[in-house]
């Protein structure tokens, strides 16, 4: 791998009150590839994603332990501007929160509160981000009609499309397809594979099969400790912790 | 099985008989005033300023005191109860000291209306220098609904749910952007709700108005914030206490309770109705 290095974790502990959520968790994650987080449930991926763009933030009386760099910065200082950070990480949630607005304005949403008013410019970018997240054609006709009325997997490709909108470097992705049909989710795969030329992309799936496909490298966690890290063919094909190779192969309690 | 339907019955019985009570006594309620009433109403009673002693004439001046009073209230309290109740779900810190606020706020709102009437006129009337007038009166029948517009307003905050924020936050969009854009729309209906009741305590209370505001009589409509105006529930206080013309002015105290009836009714309906288009334009 020749890639630069994008995001750094560095012994991240986590705590939700006095729950420790996340255990000496360190991380190397390269710019331009996939990398996909694998794991039971309850066993932090969610909470290590939500970590990258500080979301868990908004959580009261949570506390982080640890070092995180992006772009060799670490974006736990106090000098940091977290919404700038956030500008630059995207992220799609496991439960898709589109806004109670039109389709259009839900992704026009990030780009006006940062400032782009041209209606021409809007358009451009609305039309370019849908159609980024495969959702172009099934909307191009209504798009002043209100988001909610989409269905589950609509409406999580056009909270993709929203997170594409603001043009971030990172994509931070929570099992964005457990709602789609098999055909969404090959698309929303393709769409990864695609977006990862211009974007660094993590990735939490349950999918084994989506996993082993789309990404560049996997890491697998239990309970809130990262078990393993690595080339995602080397996890597949040759685990080296006994543990990674009982919860790919589906031997797992 | 069988227990369990009698019990069901039981319990719908009661649900319905309480039902059926407040709408009887409403009911009753309005029936008797409009029936009392309705012969005093004429576009003259409407239109024109007490006559002979207040024996006759209309309650012109004193419609137009109310609504001059009652929108100065929410002038004044709906921005800042929504300010308020903003900084209290969103930006502060969900402690001790909040806590101690929210509890103030509750003992605020069941505080009565006459203690207010006394704090306008202490505080207001004399301190301020402000005299009897449409600001000193405005502002404590403001001051009095602010406590129910901070509390539905925070309420119909904390409705919000939290998956927006999260989604304006995750976009890196500010903290105020994020209130203003992505959670206030949402929040707007049950925001309005706080107003229609603050409007409808506003505009039919008396004893916040009597030290502050309300004179007696008035033929002309006032000239400035610092006069003072008649207004409909003082009015009707003023005739139904008033001891020797009290048998004369019997319809024209029903009239002037029908028409506070129907005022607070009309603003509600308004807000209603701007509600219910707002709650369907957010589907
Ligand atoms: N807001 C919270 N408050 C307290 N504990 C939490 C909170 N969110 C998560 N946890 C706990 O932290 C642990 C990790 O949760 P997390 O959501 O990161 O799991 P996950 O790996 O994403 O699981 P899933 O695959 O089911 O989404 C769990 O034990 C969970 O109970
Ligand atoms: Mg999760």
């Amino acid at each position: 791998m020749t890639n630069k290095t994008k995001i750094e974790a560095e012994k991240v502990n986590f705590f939700y009150g006095e729950v420790r959520a996340l255990k000496d968790v360190s991380m190397c994650v390269q710019e331009n590839m996939i990398t996909a987080l694998i794991g039971p449930s309850g066993c932090g991926k969610s909470t290590f994603l939500r970590t990258l763009n500080r979301m868990n933030d908004l959580i009261p009386r949570t506390t982080l332990a640890g070092k995180i760099f992006i772009d060799g910065e670490d974006i736990y200082s106090p000098a940091v501007d977290v919404v700038e950070l956030r500008k630059k990480v995207g992220m799609v949630f496991q439960k898709s929160n589109p806004f109670p607005k039109t389709i259009f304005d839900n992704v026009a949403y990030g780009p006006r509160a940062h400032g782009v008013i041209d209606k021409a410019t809007l358009a451009f970018i609305v039309e370019k981000s849908l159609k980024r997240a495969a959702l172009w054609d099934e909307v191009k006709d209504k798009l002043k009609q209100s988001a909610m009325e989409l269905s589950g997997g609509q409406q999580q490709r056009l909270c993709i499309a929203r997170a594409l909108a603001i043009n971030p470097e990172i994509i931070l992705m929570d099992e964005p397809a457990s709602a789609l049909d098999p055909i969404a989710t090959a698309k929303i795969e393709e769409l990864t594979r695609d977006l990862k030329k211009k974007y660094t992309i993590v990735i939490v799936t349950h999918n084994m099969q989506q996993a082993a496909r789309v990404s560049d490298c996997t890491g697998f966690f239990l309970l809130g400790e990262l078990i393993e890290f690595n080339a995602t063919n080397k996890i597949f094909t040759a685990p080296q912790d006994k543990r990674t190779e009982d919860y790919i192969t589906g031997r797992f309690g | 099985m069988k227990k369990e339907k009698i019990y069901q019955h039981i319990a719908f019985f009661g649900l319905r008989l309480s039902v059926l009570t407040i709408i009887s006594v409403l009911g009753l309620i309005l029936w008797f005033l409009a029936k009392e009433g309705f012969s005093a109403l004429s576009w003259e009673f409407l239109t024109q300023p007490p006559k002979n002693g207040m024996t006759e004439g209309g309650i012109f001046p004193a419609l137009v005191g109310t609504l001059y009073l009652t929108s100065g209230a929410i002038l004044f309290a709906l921005p800042l109860g929504v300010f308020a109740a903003i900084y209290l779900t969103e930006y502060a810190y969900q402690g001790r000291f909040v806590r101690i606020i929210r509890l103030g706020v509750n003992n605020l709102a069941g505080v009565p209306s006459v203690v207010f009437g006394l704090f306008g006129l202490a505080m207001l009337v004399e301190y301020c220098g402000f005299g009897p007038s449409i600001l000193a009166g405005s502002l404590t029948l403001g001051i009095l609904i602010l406590p129910t517009i901070i509390r539905t307003s925070e309420e119909a905050l904390l409705a919000v749910p939290q998956t927006y924020r999260e989604a304006s936050l995750a976009l890196g969009v500010g903290k105020w952007h994020t209130i203003y854009k992505a959670v206030l729309p949402s929040a707007i209906p049950g925001i309005l709700t706080g107003s229609i009741l603050g409007i409808g305590r506003a505009a039919g209370e008396t004893a916040p108005i009597i030290f502050t505001a309300a004179c007696f009589y008035a033929p002309r409509l006032p000239h400035s914030i610092f006069d003072q105006v008649m207004a409909l529930p003082f009015h009707l206080y003023v005739l139904a206490t008033e001891g020797t013309h009290f048998e004369k002015t019997l319809p024209i105290q029903y009239g002037t309770a029908l028409v506070l009836l129907g005022l607070v009714l009309g603003i509600n309906l308004i807000a209603i109705v701007i509600r219910t288009g707002l709650r369907k334009k957010m589907r």
